[in-house]
């Protein structure tokens, strides 16, 4: 079952430079669908599903797995559109549709490898992959500041994930015994298995790298300079594929890592590290927020902040975990949410600056209803899962003693919250700058949101079983002793 | 202490001395398909110059006449400090390294003066040169020769340059003197003003670093300089190559008669260079130097390891 | 015979450092890579394994042949000028070489490291070749520098997997050397767009994007 939910995504990427569109076109939904479809029926049987040497699926997987299926079902119709609306306009393109398709495809099939990956190694190369993949998306139409953007994305990641592989290398070293065709010592569950025996000086050498690298993916800060140019210059529908679901992808190498450094029992100086980058992360994107200027780029920032709570709470203690996995889901929702709006107002007002664009609700109001759902949600309040999520979080950090780290984030919050809707409101209300007669037609391929905003309003009322019992599993995963 | 038996070689220094240049030019003639220059021309020009009496300016003062007189002593007495082909040296003083490195720094201090004393802006410009090259020479001298102060635990040149009897590893003895052989022979070509560094035969007053030091002297006084340069090109030379003659010993005189084959070559050496170069621009002479104190610095890291 | 190949992988990394042209920097980053395959052929112990040659073969290879042939290709295609403008000059860049030469050497011997066969010295120079890497695409100016440090960087790196963990995975290896691969062509055709948007590929020009 995992071999086909691998192989799915990248059979149909090279299917898809057939050079009939609407085959094409077709192709890429189905694909989304199947993939959705092939996650579900693992998850189904997960009792019999075994972890092996390369892949497997574990509790953690199966939360990422979900997430990265069903926000790729829900990008895909403004993909069309998107596509639709670029296609022989004449501005210079980095590749051709076809390949467009294939390399969004791919994208989607690294993130799956990533993510199913039980091998230290086999995970490091598909996060490149995810690398390599992702960034000639970013500047399909080709500017100057998309090219910058994916030059600083390609150096700045390949180089934070070449730094991971040193991590790599010196776990390699902190075992015990290496046996030539030892390929299994190297498997999550093995180094998880056998932490005790494990080299303590290696492994901290080892976690330190592996956070440094693979923060950079995932945005933290100061690595994470990449991130407001990458994600506020590509299309955006990729945009909310790159921060809902890669920078999860990421995430998940440090948390298998920490898994394992708490079991040896250097949890104190894994979760510190966590602890002090979540911060500085969170005080800087809050900070950028107060002064956004750009709303894609307000976007990408929020994605940091988010991506702080979520080190900053994992970092805390086993209390505030649950509230770290619900937030992860919530704020891929959310986020995702955030920037297919943005991209729809990308495409009417043709601009990305914050002070030109106004009074949404009257020239368009269903774009309106979903920037404030989004702004609401990402902020973090009723009725929106992230009001859940971001107060078990909060919670966890009082059983857990931490009130310094509590009055920062609370602080770190309301900074957010201020710059975030210094911005959005304007947008929002006032007279339109572009008086239109007619208001612009909503196609039926943009609706797509709608959806995430429901799932985040079931999400913030009542938490259904499944996805609780999907959080609960994870939350154990992590704390199996 | 000293050792009379050293007194044979440093003889054979004083006279050999002038060949140097000589096979320098005949190999740099046939480099370029001519005859060139006889090889003893350097003797003759010597005998010439001694026949002739110098002419002092009106403007300078005692430090003029002094110049060519202390340069020649101080060359001449750091000859007495010289190792030649694996022999000791005829004194050897522990610490006599820094002695004989300070001496060579007289001498140049006082050619410098004396440049200077002439009141003429070229003189004094090709003196700034060559003391800002000679700045950046010592330090890789100096760290050349510490690095073999620490292979053979002492300070006096003698014993750096002796033959140590049971080297651990030929490779890796061979393999450093890679870039000891480097930065030393970069250095003799800085500190005797060849070519990349300085074109002897060029006289062009903005071009010229050593010449140009010595252009208001005349008749003894130039004899003086010329035989000096020539006496601190053996010196420089014998410094290069006693880096081979640790690694082997022989009888006494089957090294002197090997050091002489040793220093021939190095003057052929110097001589393909030459031909094969031109000077460098001025601006990127620092750069040859800097290159020749990483390959000394190189030198270090890889025998402490 | 290996401490040969050290002391001229340690010269070539020098070179780098100080050297101002584009063509001899793509040259000597395939050299390095030849260099340090030539290194693991000599001094890895257990060389029986089928694998390893395969990986050994496809190293030199596409990191020592193929890489700097396509990065000649998008620099001939991109007209630039083809000499590299620093940020540290040159003799600042080799002394502070020296430096990174003597602290990776230093870190290399400090290191607990007792169930490495191979001396501490070839460690030193591998952390040596990322430091030179790293150091090059910081300092330097143009586009396609960050490529080549970025290369040096992943020879480093391979070089310190081989010393310190030479029974790494053939799949693992191999997409290693598969991402390489794409990502420096991917730089490749970035480079050859950024050129004809930008009409040059100098990296202080590239800020557009900033708050």
């Amino acid at each position: 079952m995992i071999i086909p939910l691998l192989l799915l995504p990248f059979a149909t990427g090279l299917l898809c430079l057939v050079p009939l569109k609407s085959l094409r076109h077709i192709m890429l939904v189905l694909a989304a669908l199947a993939n959705f479809f092939l996650v579900t029926t693992l998850y189904l049987n997960r009792e019999n599903s075994l972890i092996g040497i390369w892949f497997g699926a574990d509790a953690l997987g199966f939360l990422f797995l979900f997430i990265t299926a069903i926000l790729f079902v829900i990008v895909t119709p403004p993909v069309l559109l998107y596509l639709k609306d670029h296609t022989d306009t004449g501005h210079p393109r980095l590749l051709t549709e076809p390949f467009f398709i294939c390399f969004f495809l791919f994208f989607l099939g690294a993130m799956n490898t990533a993510i199913l990956s039980q091998h230290t190694g086999l995970f490091w190369v598909a996060i490149e992959a995810t690398t390599l993949t992702s960034a000639p998306l970013i500047s399909y139409l080709i500017t100057n500041r998309s090219l910058e953007a994916t030059w600083k994305y390609l150096l700045i990641c390949s180089v934070g994930i070449a730094i991971a592989f040193l991590g790599n290398i010196a776990l390699t070293v902190s075992l015990p015994v290496v046996i030539p065709e030892g390929d299994h010592l190297l498997t999550y569950t093995y180094l998880t298995k056998h932490a005790t025996s494990l080299n303590p000086f290696w492994l901290k050498i080892a976690f330190a790298f592996i956070f440094i690298g693979y923060g950079t993916k995932m945005g933290l800060a100061p690595m994470h300079t990449w991130l407001p140019d990458a994600h506020s210059e590509a299309p955006s529908p990729v945009s909310a594929l790159l921060s809902a679901a890669l920078l999860n992808c990421a995430f998940l190498g440090i948390l298998r890592m920490l898994i394992i450094l708490e079991k040896s029992g250097m949890g104190f100086y894994a979760n510190g590290l966590l602890i002090a980058f979540g911060i500085t992360s969170l005080f800087l994107a809050g900070g950028m927020i107060l002064r956004a200027f750009n709303y894609k780029r307000l976007l990408a920032y929020s994605s940091i902040e988010h991506m702080g709570i979520l080190a900053l709470s994992v970092g805390a203690g086993a209390a505030s975990r649950y509230g770290a996995f619900l937030h992860a889901i919530n704020h891929s929702l959310a986020k995702c949410l955030l920037f297919l709006t943005a991209g729809m107002i990308l495409s009417r007002q043709k601009t990305k600056s914050i002070k030109d664009v106004q009074g949404l609700l009257k020239s368009d109001p269903i774009i309106a209803f979903f920037w404030m759902a989004g702004a609401l949600a990402i902020v973090g309040l009723p009725p929106f899962g992230t009001f859940v999520s971001e107060l078990s979080i909060m919670s966890g950090l009082g059983q857990e003693h931490h009130w310094i780290l509590l009055a920062l984030l609370l602080f770190a919050l309301a900074l957010v919250f201020l710059g975030l809707f210094k911005a959005v409101i304007p947008m929002i209300y006032g007279e339109p700058t572009v008086l239109t007669n007619t208001k612009n037609k909503i196609s039926a391929l943009e609706l797509t949101p709608l959806l995430l905003v429901l799932m985040l309003v079931v999400l913030g009322i009542h938490i259904p079983d499944q996805v609780q019992n999907l959080i609960v599993a994870a939350v154990n995963q992590m704390g199996d002793m | 202490m000293l050792n009379f038996l050293s007194l044979i070689p440093l003889i054979l220094a004083l006279f050999f001395a002038p060949l140097l240049s000589g096979i320098i030019n005949k190999t740099k003639a046939w480099f370029a398909g001519k005859t060139g220059p006889n090889i003893f021309q350097k003797y003759k020009d010597l005998y010439k110059l001694m026949l002739k009496g110098s002419v002092y300016g009106e403007n300078t003062s005692w430090l003029f006449k002094a110049g060519p007189i202390v340069n020649l002593a101080a060359v001449f007495l750091a000859l007495f400090f010289l190792p030649q082909g694996g022999n000791v040296a005829f004194i050897s003083v522990n610490g006599d390294l820094f002695f004989f490195i300070y001496l060579l720094g007289l001498g140049r201090f006082f050619t410098i003066l004396a440049a200077f004393d002439t009141g003429s802006s070229f003189e004094q410009m090709g003196a700034s040169r060559e003391a800002f090259y000679s700045a950046m020479t010592e330090p890789v001298l100096l760290l050349g020769l510490s690095g073999l102060g620490f292979l053979s635990q002492s300070m006096s040149l003698s014993t750096l340059y002796m033959h140590v009897e049971n080297i651990p590893s030929l490779a890796n003895a061979i393999s450093s003197l890679v870039f000891i052989f480097g930065a030393f022979f970069i250095v003799m070509l800085a500190e005797n003003s060849r070519i990349p560094v300085d074109d002897p035969t060029t006289h062009l007053e903005l071009t010229m670093i050593h010449e140009v030091m010595i252009l208001d002297h005349s008749g003894i006084d130039l004899a003086f300089i010329e035989y000096a340069s020539s006496l601190k090109l053996w010196l420089f030379g014998s410094l290069t190559i006693g880096l081979i003659f640790r690694l082997f010993f022989f009888s006494f005189w089957v090294q002197i008669l090997l050091f002489l084959v040793g220093m021939a070559l190095i003057a052929s050496m110097i001589g393909i260079v030459e031909s094969f170069f031109a000077r460098f621009k001025l601006v990127k002479i620092p750069y040859l130097l800097i290159t020749s104190f990483v390959l000394s610095a190189l030198w270090i890291i890889w025998i402490i390891l | 015979m290996l401490l040969v190949l050290l002391a001229t992988l340690v010269l070539i990394n020098l070179y780098m450092l100080g050297s101002s042209r584009l063509g001899s920097l793509i040259r000597n980053v395939g050299l390095q890579a030849i260099l340090i395959s030539s290194i693991a052929i000599l001094a890895i112990p257990d060389k029986h394994l089928w694998h390893f040659w395969v990986i050994t073969g496809l190293s030199i290879l596409i990191k020592g042949i193929l890489l700097p042939k396509l990065m000649k290709y998008a620099l001939r295609e991109s007209n630039t000028r083809r000499e590299v403008e620093p940020y540290v000059s040159y003799p600042v860049s080799i002394l502070l070489g020296l430096f990174f030469l003597g602290a990776c050497l230093w870190i290399s011997y400090i290191l607990p490291l007792e169930s490495i066969s191979i001396p501490p010295l070839t460690l030193g120079i591998a952390l040596f070749t990322i430091c030179v890497g790293i150091f090059l695409i910081v300092s330097r100016s143009k586009a396609i520098t960050q490529t080549i440090g970025y290369l040096s960087m992943e020879n480093g790196i391979y070089a310190t997997s081989l010393i310190l963990s030479f029974s790494q995975s053939f799949i693992v290896e191999m997409g290693v050397l598969l991402d390489i691969f794409v990502g420096v062509f991917v730089m490749g055709i970035l480079v050859f767009h950024i050129n004809r948007e930008f009409e040059h590929i100098d990296i202080h020009l590239l800020s557009n994007l900033k708050d």
